[in-house]
């Protein structure tokens, strides 16, 4: 068999997986690869901070569903990627990162630039490899590859020594990936969709709860054909948006700590709960025992310790969504049982509830003459975007805004740091999600604090000639952290006032991007639009109601009809 | 409630700290820890003995089966099995107690192992609350060190 260099067989094995894009920054340890990078037809796309690399892979892999993959150098250029990997992992995000490491006889010696990244990053991948040797490599990236995209998907990181990588390998074949230790079960057992359909079919109240396992799975299609063949009104979490359609008049939108009132209260009086790819987390069910007292609950879910592990469910079925979606809607399909009308006409009392509440409490904000509200902003964005941009946030206000009012009607085009909650998420992220879909517009929505965390991808767009559009929303204030102050802690806003905050349109134009200010309501569409026809980066600057608050909101530790209101 | 699960991983750098990671990173209990190859060196058996309600243990199995090296988790507390323990104690045995200590020693079929002018070294197999007797008993007299393996188990074969 013919040899070839490490770096060369990793090279392949992106190729060999599809890989078109990979994000990284060099360094001494995998000076090889970029090295043999120069000779492939894979882009290198050249960060200004690791950080910055992984949460591209990743806002490239949420828009596509492919493997996203970051190359970062040993040392710090590794554990500068380690935020951004945990907010992989805590959303269930398909990555490969691949980093460089000492060569073999100097790991564990201190030696320069060496850390130990597999021990670092043990509790936020999915699973992780040092690559001692040359003779594994191959073989070892291929597993990687299967284990982030498979089961409930997640980062892998894959160590790679200098003297490894330069070694001459074998490159086999590729065969299909068989594990011993590791079978994700994609089928749903047919007696628990049995179980489940019938209880459904029992149900006066019943609430569909989605988060982000439908879009993971693809399953939003088949989400939808359920909801519309029994009538079943729809939530969706923050990571489960565009999974239904937003502006489908069975969708309540989102639920949980800034989900809409009608949202919670449908859960709060439900008799079953559907839970699809959901996992029932704290900022979703606020105090546990007061959250969904009344149903009962089915779980879909392919990983079994998501099941039972906050609130006891009492059909749990662990499967792909997808899958156990098809299963589902065929049942009802071929089932004597089920009368489509009848079932439809049965819940159209609980619908009719439901319109009662969001007539009661809507969606909303108040006016405020020509003081630029951040929901309108929002609004304006979704307008003038047909409500087909990809949107990616930063983390705090702005991303609830961003979750509250565009109306999201596709997977995949929603881009957010949910589970971490990871300022700085948004603008690497719109330059992967852009990478993917030059034709499409990118909005990353962001704060005038957590753009500040990664605002040096500015450089990265310009040089990919990436014309990403940001919207802050300006408010002087780590907003969402004041908002708590204010609510909570007497107004007494420790550590949230941003005293000096650059001047963005000037910032823009010195990174060779295009900056915009509006101050009044009236300016805001023009901005926008300006922004939408420009062939440039551009940060659209839009200074809001200093003192917003994001509502509805459930304090902590609340019963999430506890909300306070507009 | 206290459980004794087994675990089958695979015998790799690394994966020890995994398991361990897992437990510190979630708040789980673990009493004792034990763990060596099989009869297929690149596979390992991990004892493990831990407490908590129904649903903690139902978290820890899945946790652990979550695990990608991890091949085989099984709760053996869950059927009829046996657990030995083993203890190493070093107790003061001067003139006047050395005859007592080892009618102690006898009592629970433990082997004086190590013999010097004023201690046993005393090795005592047994469940973990026969290997807590023999602590207790032997306390007053003078434990100078004690290492325990902590516990292994197996369940028992089927009677049919």
């Amino acid at each position: 068999m013919e040899k070839i260099s490490g770096s060369q067989a990793i090279i392949r094995c992106l190729q060999e997986e599809g890989i078109k894009t990979i994000f990284g920054f060099p360094g001494g340890a995998v000076i090889d690869l970029f090295d043999a990078l120069m000779d492939s037809d894979i882009t290198n796309v050249l960060v200004r901070h690791e950080q910055g690399a992984v949460h591209a892979a990743d806002g490239l892999a949420r828009v596509t569903g492919e493997v996203g993959v970051a190359l970062l150098t040993s040392g710090p250029g590794a554990t500068n990627g380690v935020t951004a990997i945990a907010t992989a992992y805590m959303d269930s995000i398909p990555l490969v990162i691949l980093t460089g490491q000492v060569p073999t006889p100097l790991i564990g010696n201190d030696a320069f630039q060496e850390v130990d990244i597999v021990g670092i990053t043990r509790p936020c991948t999915k699973h992780n490899y040092l690559v001692k040797d040359a003779k594994d490599l191959v073989a070892t990236l291929r597993e990687a590859f299967h284990i982030a995209r498979t089961g409930r998907p997640g980062p892998v990181l894959v160590d790679l020594p200098k003297d490894v990588v330069a070694k001459m390998v074998d490159f086999p074949e590729k065969k299909p990936i068989r594990m011993q230790n590791y079978q994700p079960n994609y089928e749903p057992h047919p007696g628990q969709i049995e179980k489940a359909c019938k209880k459904i079919l029992k149900a006066k109240n019943p609430v569909l709860y989605v988060g982000g396992g439908v879009i993971l799975s693809n399953a939003s299609e088949e989400l939808t054909e359920l909801a519309r063949k029994l009538n079943i009104p729809v939530t969706m979490t923050l990571m489960g948006l565009g999974g239904f359609p937003g502006s489908d008049p069975l969708s309540m939108g989102m639920l949980g700590m800034h989900g809409s009132y009608t949202a919670n209260m449908a859960v709060a009086n439900s008799d079953l709960l559907i839970a699809v790819g959901a996992r029932f987390d704290d900022r979703v069910t606020g105090r546990l025992d007061a959250f969904a007292p009344h149903a009962t609950i089915i779980h879909i879910d392919i990983d079994p310790t998501s099941i039972s592990k906050n609130v006891k469910v009492d059909i749990p079925i662990v499967a792909d969504c997808k899958h156990a979606l098809t299963a589902m809607n065929a049942w009802f399909n071929n089932s004597s049982d089920f009368n489509r009308e009848q079932v439809s006409a049965s819940h159209e009392p609980w619908l009719a509830t439901i319109n009662e509440w969001t007539k009661k409490h809507p969606m909303c904000y108040l006016d405020e003459g020509d003081i630029i509200k951040p929901q309108y902003v929002i609004e304006k964005l979704d307008e003038l975007t047909h409500g087909d941009a990809i949107i990616t946030t930063e983390v705090g206000q702005n991303q609830m805004w961003a979750a509250q009012f565009y109306k999201f009607n596709k997977p995949r085009q929603w881009a957010t740091s949910g589970g971490l909650g990871t300022m700085g998420y948004g603008l690497p992220a719109a330059i992967g999600a852009k990478m993917a879909f030059p034709e499409k517009t990118v909005i990353d929505v962001a704060g005038d604090g957590s753009i500040q965390m990664n605002i040096q991808e500015l450089a990265t767009a310009k040089q990919y000639k990436c014309p990403v559009k940001v919207a802050i929303l300006n408010n002087n204030y780590l907003g969402m952290v004041r908002q708590w102050q204010e609510l909570f802690y007497n107004k007494r806003y420790a550590g949230t006032v941003m005293e000096v905050t650059p001047d963005f349109v000037l910032l823009a134009q010195a990174y060779g991007a295009v900056g915009l200010r509006a101050t009044k309501k009236s300016e805001v569409e023009a901005v926008i639009k300006e922004a939408l026809a420009t062939d440039n980066t551009v940060i659209m600057d839009f200074v809001i109601a200093r003192e917003e608050c994001v509502f509805p909101m459930v304090p902590a530790g609340k019963a999430t009809t506890e909300m306070l209101l507009v | 409630m206290k459980h004794t699960i087994s675990v089958l991983l695979q015998n790799k750098p690394g994966v020890l700290s995994r398991v361990t990671g897992l437990f510190s990173g979630r708040g789980f209990n673990i009493e004792s820890l034990s763990v060596a190859e099989t009869l297929e060196p690149s596979i390992s058996c991990l004892t493990l003995v831990t407490r908590g309600d129904e649903s903690i243990i139902e978290q820890i199995t899945k946790q652990l089966h979550k695990l990608i090296d991890v091949i085989k988790v099984t709760d053996i507390s869950d059927s009829e099995y046996v657990e030995r323990e083993m203890v190493l104690i070093r107790v003061k045995a001067e003139a006047q107690t050395r005859a007592e200590v080892l009618r102690v020693i006898d009592i629970f079929r433990g082997k004086v192992v190590d013999v010097s002018p004023k201690s046993y070294a005393v090795e005592v197999t047994g469940s973990a609350s026969k290997v807590q007797a023999i602590i207790d008993i032997l306390k007053p007299i003078g434990i100078q060190e004690i290492v325990r393996t902590g516990t292994i188990a197996m369940a028992r074969a089927s009677k049919k």
